[in-house]
C-alpha cells in the first residue's frame, strides 16, 4: 500500500465546506474528480447541449416565425398560436388527442391493476402469466400490430362478427370515422402489461399483516383493498398515471399505420402529433408545427404539474419505507 | 367485535374451497391471457392463409395451411429485396446497442461514483429531460440534420444514442450502480486504480443486468422504431423493416396483398418475440424496478 489515501465525502456540499481547511493534495483531488466527473460526462453534455437545449431554443425561435426550411424564418410575433385557435383541423387533433388519453388511459390502468391484483396472489404460474400478459407491451409498439389490429378490426372481420352477435352493427371499425378511434384506444389498452408489471411491484410491498389484521377486524376484500391497498400502493399509481398519460399524449405511429397516411378517414384519428407530422414534413411550415410542438410541452407540463399538486391529496408516502 | 367470530372468517378455508379457489383463479387468468394472446395467435395462423381468407375466415388457424406468403416474401417488394430491410434496421439496432451502452454507462458512472461539483443540478436536468416530449426537439433537429446533408443517412438516427441522450437508460444505470457498495471504489483506489480502470474492471461487470435490460430494451425500440426512419429516410433502399412494411399498402391503408402485409408482419414480430422469449425476466424486472416503457 502506498500513499495514504484520502477519501471521498459524501456530497459534494461536504467537500466544498472543507476545501478551504483542506490541505494542497485534497484541493488538487478535487479538481481531478471534477475532471473525471466532466470526461465521463462528456457524451452526456454533448448530447444534451446538442440535441436538447440547443433545440429547445431554437425550437422556441421558429414558434414565432414563419419558416419552410429553404426561406429564412420570418418573424410573425404569435402569429402561429393564434392560427391554431382558428384552425379547425388543429381543435379536432385537441379533441381527438384528449378523446384518446381521457378514454384509454384509465380504462388501461384499470386493466392493469386488475390484473395485477389476480396475479399477486401466489399461484403457480405466476411468472408465465406476468410474462405472457407483458409481451404485447413490447410488441405492441410496431407496426406489425398496427397492422394485425387493422384487420382484425376490419369489415367483416372477427370483432365485426363477434359484436353482430350481440346486435351491434359497425361494420368495419377502421373505416368508420365514428368507430376507429376506439380501435386505437384497444390498442394501447392492450398493451396493459408494463403498469401492470409496475402495480405488481408495488403491490408485493403491501405487508401482509395488515390485510390480516383488518381481517380479524372484520373487514371484507372490498374494505381491505380501498383502505389499505389502494393507499399503499399509491405512490405506484401516481407514476403510472404520470408515464402513461404522458406517453398517450405522443401517440403517434399507431395513429399513422391503423388508420391510414393522413390520419383519416374523415380527420378521426389525427391526433395532435400525426397533425403536426403534417404541418412540419408535409407542409413543410416548420414554424406553425413548432408553436404546436410548444403546445404540446405546456399540455404536457400542465398535466404533469396537476398531478403532482394533487398527489399531495391522495399519495401516500410511508415515513419508512422511504 | 370480538375476536372470536373473525377467526372464523380467516380466508383460508378447507382444502376442498382452496382448490375450487385455485380453480376458479387460473380460469379467471387464462380466459385474460386468451383475449390478450389472441392478435399474436391470429397473425401466426393468418400467414398460412390464402389472402382472399386472411380477413373473413372465422377459423384462428387454417384447415389447409399454405407457405404462399412466405414465398411472395421472397420476392422481394417494389424490387427491394426484403433482406434489405432486415439488414437495415439490424444495422440501426445493433448500432443504438452499442451507443447505448458506451455512452450510458459512462453518464451513469459519473453520476453514480464520481463526486463533482455541479452534479446534482447536471442529474435534475437529466432527469427533467424523461419528461420533455419528443416533438419539440423534432423539427430543430430535422433542420439541424438537414443543413448537416444527413437526411437519408442514420446519423440522425443513431447520433442520440452514442450521445446518452436516452434518459432511462442513464437513470437505469445510475439506480443500479448507486446499489454496489462504496467499498469497492475505495478498495480499488487503493490499490492504485484511476476511474477509468474502476469503471471499466469493477463497475461495469458488477452492472450486467442493468446493461442487459438497457441492450434489450434498446435493440427492440429501435426494431420497433416507426417516426424516426419515417422522417429521416427516404430511400427505400435505406428503409428499416417498419418502412418497408408500409409499402405493402396504398395511402389509404389498403393492402395490395394481404397475404404478403400479415407474413411480412410476423417475420418482422419475430426478432421482437424472440428476444422477449429469451430475456423477458430481465426486461419485466427492469420494467418493474424503473418503470422503462417498451
Amino acid at each position: 500500500m502506498g500513499t495514504p489515501v484520502t477519501l471521498v465525502k459524501d456530497s459534494p456540499l461536504d467537500t466544498r465546506k472543507t476545501r478551504s481547511a483542506a490541505p494542497a493534495a485534497l484541493k488538487r483531488r478535487g479538481r481531478r474528480e471534477n475532471l473525471a466527473g466532466y470526461l465521463f460526462m462528456s457524451p452526456w453534455i454533448a448530447g444534451f447541449v446538442l440535441l436538447t437545449a440547443g433545440p429547445m431554443v431554437a425550437s422556441l425561435y421558429f414558434a414565432f416565425t414563419d419558416y419552410n426550411l429553404f426561406n429564412t424564418p420570418k418573424w410573425v410575433g404569435l402569429d402561429n398560436f393564434t392560427r391554431m385557435f382558428d384552425d379547425p383541423r388543429w381543435q379536432k387533433s385537441v379533441e381527438v388527442t384528449a378523446k384518446y388519453v381521457v378514454i384509454g388511459t384509465p380504462l388501461k390502468l384499470l386493466l392493469a391493476l386488475g390484473v395485477a391484483l389476480l396475479l399477486a396472489q401466489s399461484r403457480r404460474g405466476q411468472a408465465f402469466y406476468r410474462a405472457a400478459f407483458y409481451a404485447p407491451s413490447l410488441i405492441g409498439a410496431s407496426v406489425s400490430v398496427a397492422f394485425v389490429w387493422r384487420s382484425i378490426f376490419s369489415d367483416d372481420a372477427i370483432v365485426d362478427r363477434t359484436m353482430s352477435v350481440f346486435g351491434i352493427h359497425v361494420g368495419g371499425w377502421v373505416g368508420n370515422p365514428d368507430w376507429i378511434l376506439y380501435c386505437l384506444v384497444a390498442l394501447t389498452v392492450w398493451q396493459f402489461g408494463a403498469p401492470m408489471v409496475i402495480f405488481l411491484a408495488g403491490l408485493k410491498q403491501v405487508p401482509k399483516e395488515l390485510h390480516e389484521a383488518a381481517a380479524m377486524d372484520g373487514a371484507g376484500a372490498f374494505r381491505r383493498f380501498w383502505n389499505i391497498t389502494l393507499p399503499m400502493i399509491s405512490p405506484v399509481l401516481f407514476f403510472n398515471v404520470l408515464l402513461e398519460t404522458i406517453h398517450s399524449f405522443q401517440i403517434f405511429a399507431s395513429a399513422y399505420v391503423v388508420s391510414n397516411t393522413y390520419c383519416g378517414p374523415a380527420d378521426a384519428t389525427l391526433v395532435y402529433t400525426c397533425y403536426l407530422y403534417q404541418q412540419g414534413f408535409k407542409n413543410a411550415q416548420m414554424g406553425y408545427a413548432s408553436a404546436m410542438a410548444w403546445m404540446l410541452l405546456l399540455a404536457v407540463a400542465l398535466v404533469t404539474a396537476v398531478l403532482f399538486w394533487s398527489q399531495k391529496k391522495w399519495v401516500h408516502y410511508e415515513e419508512d419505507a422511504r | 367485535m370480538s375476536t372470536t367470530t373473525t377467526t372464523v372468517r380467516r380466508p383460508l378455508g378447507g382444502p376442498g374451497r382452496r382448490r375450487a379457489g385455485s380453480l376458479a383463479w387460473h380460469l379467471g387468468a387464462l380466459l385474460v391471457l386468451a383475449v390478450v394472446l389472441y392478435p399474436v395467435l391470429w397473425v401466426i395462423g393468418a400467414s398460412f392463409k390464402p389472402s382472399k381468407d386472411i380477413i373473413n375466415s372465422l377459423q384462428l388457424f387454417p384447415v389447409h395451411p399454405i407457405l404462399d406468403n412466405f414465398k411472395g416474401l421472397a420476392k422481394g417488394i417494389a424490387d427491394i429485396a426484403i433482406w434489405t430491410f432486415f439488414q437495415n434496421s439490424l444495422l440501426y439496432a445493433v448500432g443504438a446497442v452499442v451507443g447505448i451502452l458506451i455512452s450510458c454507462s459512462l453518464t451513469a458512472y459519473a453520476f453514480a461514483r464520481i463526486r463533482f461539483a455541479g452534479r446534482n443540478l447536471l442529474f435534475s436536468l437529466m432527469i427533467g429531460t424523461l419528461l420533455l416530449p419528443y416533438h419539440v426537439l423534432l423539427i430543430p433537429q430535422y433542420v439541424m440534420f438537414q443543413k448537416m446533408q444527413l437526411i437519408n443517412t442514420y446519423v440522425p438516427l443513431l447520433l442520440g444514442k452514442y450521445l446518452a441522450t436516452e434518459a432511462f437508460f442513464v437513470f437505469l444505470m445510475v439506480q443500479f450502480m448507486r446499489s454496489l457498495p462504496k467499498e469497492l471504489d475505495e478498495a480499488a483506489r487503493i490499490d492504485g486504480c484511476g476511474h477509468l480502470r474502476t469503471y471499466w474492471s469493477i463497475v461495469l461487470p458488477l452492472c450486467r443486468p442493468a446493461l442487459i435490460t438497457s441492450a434489450i430494451f434498446t435493440f427492440i425500440n429501435a426494431w420497433n422504431d416507426f417516426m424516426g426512419p419515417l422522417i429521416y429516410l427516404n430511400d427505400p433502399g435505406k428503409y428499416t423493416v417498419s418502412l418497408g412494411m408500409m409499402m405493402f399498402r396504398d395511402s389509404d391503408g389498403v393492402a395490395a396483398n394481404y397475404g404478403g402485409m400479415i407474413a411480412m408482419s410476423l417475420v418482422a414480430l419475430l426478432p421482437v418475440l424472440l428476444f422477449f422469449l429469451a430475456f423477458q425476466r430481465y426486461l419485466i424486472d427492469g420494467m418493474a424496478t424503473s418503470g422503462l416503457k417498451g
